[in-house]
């Protein structure tokens, strides 16, 4: 048997293959990393127009609590989680992280306040280890992955326009709103998030009706389809973690720079302190601080600096200082751009560190993240 | 006389000196370049070992010498601009210059009818 026979696909597929993408394996299911118009052009093409992305192979879980209250949905995911969603409105989605015993992290997520239960979007490479260690670990609640429906992400500047010709409200929604409106006459859950640095939305639609719904915003000629390739140099650009690159077990959310996702109430001194796996070195390196972290990383020449790249504090290769975690070239600051891992000593900004690439030492700066400028419309 | 690897390397020779580029075909396939590195002038290449690197966005990957010789100059035009390998790969999107050490080596490899049927 080979690969190709037991990859997986996403209600959108056939329309992939019918733009012309290239095809390739990607977390066990087949996906398109570009198309035509190539990594390049559909990189800027997001930036400046509008891009439609097919995340259907990303989990959609529904935890919901047995007693139908989401307070009791929201204070059993919070066991897992080092965010607060008991405080989170409904209709508001953020960001968060399950966390091992050790402190590390076991995937990074999208929550949302849907009201009378949760609405959790998992990494696909994750979601059947995610989905057992909610069932496992959220006592008194129903854990359920949405198989039925597509996950479309469109993102842009444009994005708003696009999306406003199927409906008309979407201009009062605000970054992480959530809200669930027909599109074409099929329901669908809309969230203005994404995963480029631009202004944009996922949109969640019944996969009986994914192709339609996609099809109808690629009709707008400012929306073209948005490969992988794109994908992952936009969100490189705009500083964010890619599991399994950036954030695993091996790293906890302090080292990881991700200090931003944990809020008052889950730290120390908040009304529910801790409480999450991990939570005594979390909390510890958010007093104390950290050996190492998580910065952004400039290349000083043309050369792209990819992942796994040691850094080395001098260019002679003497001194090992870390790893590059993400690297590749950015057509938006049209240079390399990277992320890694040093210690304290090194993280200032401007600070120069060495990346080992084909036997040469390259010169990197470390660099303030995001590399771009964020269109958020909060 | 132009000649074809199975490395998707094209080879113009003229007297004892090929020059090299990568083909169209390899140009689509890895897609849009952004940088490029050349070996030295001077620097004497053995068959199939490491001649260039080149980077797409997503990968890098090797350019491989299609015979032995000695590289008696490189196309600095393709490191200043990549996207010239993409935008004209078999003529202004050359490599570099083989002073091949035998010449006679280059008869090993396909023509252009041989190099078609390969990526059919």
């Amino acid at each position: 048997m080979d690969d190709q026979s037991v990859l997986k696909t996403t209600p959108l597929h056939a329309l992939h293959v019918s733009l012309g993408a290239k095809m390739v394996p990607f977390a066990g299911y087949d996906m398109p990393v570009q198309y035509p118009l190539g990594v390049m052009k559909e990189h800027l093409h997001t930036r400046n127009e509008a891009g439609l992305f097919d995340v259907s192979h990303m989990g959609q879980v529904i935890v919901k609590a047995k007693s139908g209250l989401y307070a009791d949905a929201a204070l059993a995911l919070e066991k897992l989680v080092p965010v607060d969603i008991l405080a989170l409105k409904e209709g508001r989605q953020r960001y968060g992280f399950f966390t091992d015993e050790n402190g590390g992290i076991l995937d990074d997520l999208m929550i949302t306040n849907r009201g009378d239960h949760l609405l959790v979007v998992v990494n696909a490479a994750c979601k059947d280890q995610d989905v057992a260690h909610m069932k496992a670990n959220l006592s008194g609640c129903d854990v359920t992955l949405l198989e039925d429906r597509a996950l479309i992400a469109l993102q842009g500047p444009r994005a708003e326009a696009v999306l406003a010709e199927l409906w008309a409200g979407v201009s009062a929604m605000k970054f992480m709103d959530v809200v669930e409106v027909p599109l074409h006459d099929v329901p669908c859950i809309i969230s203005r998030s994404g995963y480029s640095g631009e202004d944009g939305f996922e949109i969640s639609v019944p996969e009986a009706h994914a192709v339609e719904v996609a099809n109808a915003l690629l009709e707008h000629p400012d929306c073209e389809a948005i490969g992988l390739g794109a994908r992952d140099s936009l969100r490189l650009e705009a500083g964010l973690c890619l599991y399994g690159n950036d954030i695993d077990t091996t790293t906890s959310p302090i080292e990881a720079s991700l200090e931003w996702a944990l809020q008052k109430a889950r730290k120390a001194g908040g009304d529910r302190e801790g409480g999450f796996p991990g939570a005594d070195r979390i909390l510890g390196e958010l007093a104390s601080g950290t050996t190492r972290r998580r910065v952004g990383l400039k290349p000083e020449g043309k050369a792209p600096v990819r992942s796994h790249a040691k850094l080395y504090a001098d260019a002679e290769g003497k001194t090992e200082l870390g790893e590059v975690t993400s690297g590749t070239f950015g057509p938006t600051i049209e240079g390399p751009v990277a992320m890694g891992y040093l210690p304290v000593s090194h993280t200032a900004a401007g600070t120069t560190v060495y990346a080992e690439v084909r036997g040469k030492y390259l010169a990197m700066t470390v660099a303030t993240l995001p590399f771009i400028t964020p269109t958020y419309k909060r | 006389m132009l000649k074809f690897t199975a490395e998707h390397e094209w080879l113009k020779l003229e007297g004892d000196v090929a020059t090299v580029g990568i083909t169209s075909h390899a140009a689509e396939q890895l897609g849009d370049l952004v940088f490029v590195e050349l070996p030295e002038v001077g620097a004497e290449l053995t068959k199939d070992g490491n001649a260039a690197t080149v980077e797409s966005v997503k990968a890098a990957s090797d350019v491989y010498s299609p015979l032995d010789g000695e590289v008696t100059e490189v196309n600095q035009a393709i490191v200043d601009d990549p996207s010239l390998v993409n935008s004209d790969p078999q003529a202004a999107g050359w490599f570099f210059k083989l002073k091949l050490k035998n010449v006679a080596d280059i008869d090993s490899l396909m023509d252009e009818a041989a190099y078609k049927d390969l990526i059919g």
